[in-house]
């Protein structure tokens, strides 16, 4: 199939970027969306010319490092899926696709389409330790888990930190992302004795890396390629009020 | 380490803010529905219930100083949601498909500022009676408040009337989102109620805007004279 990829070229962080459309004249249907890229990227250095750059890593969908937004949605067209899990064959021969980096203040473009995600770590960060002790794999019936309670963290925990949450968001918020991360340990046992301290001390980082406030339109579950609910953001809500009426910390 | 002020002013903070006081100010609403609908029992009824409310200054100051603080939070909080929130982004996407976001959960900011526009002029409307001195006046049999008289005169205006139902359908408009995104907001849309609570929404959010619009609809009407 034969496509025109109008992508976002820019040096660095400093200067200033534009669309360059490209001829892809190699692409089939089955290829993923990053296998074109890597054909117009072979295209571009046999021409001596500067390969664009993004993201990749698994390309199975499960590590959370490719991005962009592709005409207008971050990971593509398709829903549940990443940018290495969308296939050409969501395309039409001819077609034009626009590509952009994820844009939020508090994601940096670092090049092309290459954007510093590390907020997302030092959030992380902030959440801080479980209670739990090291050294040998604990008896596995010391610590009783409600079916519920796991079932639902590791729905939480499903989430691979891309960021399209904040990509398709408004106000590149990254609420969805920070409620998976602090539901997944909030909700067992293990994550309980620093539950109120945790969803504090996340929230606050998630405001100081400069993500908006959640405005509850929905757009991040609709765009997650784990599909994890906004439900996960009213439960963040319930623990931070919980802990900033303990006001312990 | 963290202060009560820090706490409120978080992000979350001030969704919290905007979910207790847009909590008050929707019981109000749904009160104030309620009220209204007794035009339909006749003079007798809903002159009764204005003396009842107007009489009872106890219980009419506290709520009326409740609600002024809600709405200025709820207006304060919000305008400082929506500039902080319009900032995050940096460089605008070139092309930008919605999805997921429904119109109205990305226009509460502007259905808002409508609304107040609506509310400025309601009241000045109807319960100082600037716009409109002679309504004050109207006394009835009883040497009551005549609200029936005063909701007749002022919905004989068809435009005055068209301006109600368009406030009240913004209104709707507005709670349909807003009922939905204050139980997210207060910790209560968790899995198994989510759906449930985003269609009670709606329905609310309906029986609210139909309730209003039909007093003005059934004075043009002619069905309350």
């Amino acid at each position: 199939m034969k496509i025109t990829v109008r992508v976002w070229r820019q040096k660095k962080a400093q200067s200033a970027g534009r669309f360059v459309e490209y001829p892809v004249e190699g692409a089939n249907p089955d290829m993923s969306f990053l296998e074109m890229l890597d054909v117009l990227n072979e295209g571009l250095v046999k021409k001596g010319e500067e390969p664009v750059h993004f993201d990749s890593d698994c390309r199975e969908g499960i590590c959370g490092t490719c991005s962009c937004v592709i005409n207008g949605e971050a990971h593509g067209p398709e829903s549940r899926v990443t940018t290495c899990q969308t296939y050409m064959r969501s395309f039409k021969d001819g077609d034009t696709i626009t590509v952009e980096p994820f844009r939020a203040k508090a994601f940096p473009l670092i090049k092309d389409l290459v954007v510093d995600r590390t907020a997302f770590d030092r959030i992380i960060q902030a959440g801080g330790f479980i209670s739990v002790n090291t050294g040998a794999a604990p008896e596995a019936n010391s610590i009783p888990v409600p079916k519920h309670a796991s079932d639902l963290s590791m729905d939480a925990a499903a989430c691979i930190g891309c960021g399209a949450c904040v990509a398709s968001c408004k106000n590149a918020s990254a609420s969805l992302f920070v409620a998976a991360k602090i539901a997944h340990l909030n909700l067992l046992p293990h994550g309980k004795p620093e539950k109120d301290r945790r969803a504090l001390a996340m929230i606050q980082a998630m405001d100081a890396e400069g993500f908006g406030g959640c405005s509850v339109t929905g757009s991040c579950e609709a765009v997650c390629p784990k599909g994890i609910p906004i439900s996960f953001i009213s439960r963040m809500n319930r623990d931070y009020m919980v802990a900033a009426l303990k006001m312990r910390e | 380490m963290n202060s009560f002020w820090k706490l409120v002013t978080s992000s979350v903070g001030k969704k919290l803010v905007m979910g207790i006081t847009g909590t008050v100010l929707f019981a109000f609403v749904v009160v104030h529905m309620i009220g209204n609908l007794q035009v339909f029992l006749g003079r007798d009824a809903i002159n009764h219930y204005a003396e009842f409310l107007q009489t009872n200054a106890e219980l009419l100051w506290p709520t009326r100083i409740i609600l002024a603080v809600c709405v200025v939070l709820h207006i304060f909080t919000g305008a400082s949601l929506t500039l902080e929130n319009r900032s995050k982004r940096g460089v605008a996407y070139d092309v930008k498909k919605i999805v997921g976001a429904s119109l109205v959960s990305r226009t509460m900011f502007i259905s808002g500022s409508i609304i107040l526009c609506f509310i400025v002029y309601h009241i000045l409307h109807f319960t100082t009676g600037t716009t409109n001195p002679e309504f004050m006046a109207l006394k009835d049999a009883h040497g009551r408040h005549d609200v029936y008289r005063i909701i007749l005169a002022g919905f004989a205006n068809p435009w005055a009337a068209g301006f109600y139902v368009l406030g009240v359908g913004l209104l709707g408009f507005h709670l349909s989102h807003g009922v939905r995104a204050l139980c997210e907001t207060l910790g209560l849309r968790l899995e198994n109620y989510a759906a449930c609570i985003d269609r009670t929404a709606i329905v609310v959010a309906w029986i609210l805007f139909l309730g209003f619009a039909s007093v003005p609809v059934a004075v043009v009407l002619q069905v309350v004279r």
